[in-house]
């Protein structure tokens, strides 16, 4: 009797055991299926789907970052649940709900912390990455309406730091963990008006905040803190009218070629042309819509944008040298997101109300495939694990 | 919803394109006003559009909003996608309260 029962025992933990994959995971990535809750465990070099795992809740503005053995997907969804999911076994290891209302997440530079930021209550609450156990909570400044004010632009930085902005209350701070019993704040106030998003620069030394109250943006120096933030590129838009926003730009994904980043421009059709050691806009490319995302190829010669609604069918590749448009796609409504593969021959574009993800060629510039999904949003490629702001 | 909208058109074919627009302004809902206000209304980078939080304000006074939109903050004005008579039907989804 007992020799049957350990038998079975063996043959269904044989039987878990087959479910995971035995492979690397560089080649993986996960698609977001932002109305149903799931996602899509994707092979990238076969072009097909893995698994699909369920129960994530709301997602529709999900973000993901990853372990750095690539194996482990964190998901922040806007219901504040954090999920983290097992790309080889296509599982949900565990899910907790940490807050009322996330907007983003990052990962340590140790990979030992995942830092969640909300907007309600506003704050950063920071937890183990193995567990999910809580670790810190770091609340918000409170507003006059006695709410914490919403963190945005959340990002890692070198020295197990992580830095964001507060929307409400005009700051940007930066937070130490290297000690996880005694996390360390430093905080800029006055850092711009109404910070909306933030991106850090690959080397991990610049934090740029986009701000929605002002023109221009905020740098702040990460080897040199005690300089505080300054503003750049103030009154870019000057003497132009600002544009209602249908969808507030994404600064995630630094798009640098040489010397030069391109932002998008919020509020304008414009593509922003940035020197990275003057700081200072040296053109502005005129595009088809307001830019939500523009992201650079990993090899710098292009860069592509994606538009707020009413603009969102459709993609512009800009040349880097020639800072020239040089291909217009109308791939559908709702072109929502697109993520490189890591050494750029391909990008993934998710068309939301097709049900698809598109993959094109980014020499040919043409479509080589497509890959269906419920609602696709955010796409995220295991490379990812290893990259600083990300 | 749609019932009322049968009855009211005699012609099938205006009753359709109602139903259609009806269909396309719930996913314009959904969908774009979720990038700010969270896919189920739940509030994100703008508040919350559930009913308790709307109890406050007339159906009049959020069509005004839903089309003029806040000046200074980060809600746009939706005229140039939304009649007055469209908005005023989402203002009372959005009261009555709306699973979109
Ligand atoms: C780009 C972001 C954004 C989008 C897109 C957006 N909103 Fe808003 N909305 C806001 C913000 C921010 C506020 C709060 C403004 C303030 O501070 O008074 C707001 C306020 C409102 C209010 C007033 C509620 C209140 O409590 O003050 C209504 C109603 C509303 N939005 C409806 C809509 C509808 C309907 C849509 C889609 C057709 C939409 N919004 C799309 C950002 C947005």
């Amino acid at each position: 009797m007992r020799l049957i029962f350990i038998a079975l025992l063996l043959i269904s933990s044989a039987g878990q055991a087959a479910d995971c994959l035995l492979r690397g995971t560089g080649d993986l990535g996960i698609i977001i299926e932002r109305a149903a809750g799931s996602l899509k465990v994707v092979d990238t070099t076969h072009r097909k789907e893995l698994f699909r795992v369920k129960g994530l809740g709301d997602l529709s503005h999900a973000s993901a970052v990853y372990s750095r053995d690539a194996r482990y997907a964190y998901i922040f969804g806007r219901d504040g649940g954090l999920s983290k999911v097992d790309l080889l076994c296509g599982r949900l290891v565990k899910r907790v709900v940490q807050g009322g209302n996330s907007i983003g997440g990052a990962i340590s530079q140790d990979g030992r912390l995942i830092a969640v930021s909300n907007y309600e209550p506003g704050g950063v609450k920071l937890f183990s990455a193995e567990t999910l156990d809580l670790v810190a909570d770091i609340p918000a400044t409170q507003t006059p309406k006695g709410k914490g004010a919403k963190t945005v632009g959340l990002v890692d930085a070198p020295g197990q730091r992580f830095v964001f902005g507060l929307y409400d209350t005009h700051e940007i701070w930066v937070l130490d963990m290297s000690n996880p019993q005694a996390p360390q704040l430093t905080r800029f106030k006055d850092a711009g008006l109404q910070p909306y998003d933030g991106l850090i620069t690959p080397d991990g030394r610049y934090y740029i905040a986009g701000l929605f109250g002002e023109d221009g943006l905020t740098l702040l120096d990460l080897w040199h803190l005690e300089k505080g933030p300054t503003r750049i590129l103030s009154h870019y838009g000057k003497g132009k009218q600002q544009l209602p926003v249908y969808k507030m730009p994404h600064l995630e994904g630094w798009a640098v070629a040489g010397d030069q980043t391109f932002l998008p421009a919020i509020g304008h059709h414009e593509v922003l042309v940035v020197n990275r050691n003057s700081w200072q806009a040296t053109g502005r490319i005129p595009v088809y819509g307001q830019p939500v995302f523009a992201i650079a190829r990993p090899d710098g010669r292009q860069v592509w944008v994606n538009f707020a609604f009413p603009h969102n069918d459709t993609i512009q590749v800009i040349d880097t040298e020639t800072l020239k448009v040089i291909k217009t796609l109308k791939p559908g409504k709702g072109a929502l997101h697109m993520e490189f593969s890591p050494r750029g021959e391909e990008v993934w574009i998710s068309i939301r109300d097709q049900d698809l993800v598109k993959i094109f060629d980014t020499a040919t510039l043409k479509q080589i495939g497509s890959l269906p999904a419920d609602k696709p949003s955010g796409i995220f490629f295991t490379a990812r694990a290893h990259k600083t702001g990300l | 919803m749609v019932g009322a909208a049968l009855a009211l058109f005699t012609l099938a074919g205006i009753a359709d394109s109602a139903v259609a627009r009806k269909t396309e302004i719930l996913h314009l809902l959904k969908h774009d006003c979720g990038s700010c206000h969270g896919m189920t209304l739940q509030g994100g980078l703008g508040p919350s559009l559930r009913p308790e939080r709307l109890r406050l304000f007339s159906e009049a006074q959020l069509a005004i909003v839903i089309l003029h939109g806040r000046p200074g903050t980060p809600m746009p004005p939706w005229k140039p996608f939304l009649t007055e008579q469209e908005a005023l039907w989402l203002a009372g989804l959005l009261k009555k309260g709306i699973e979109p």
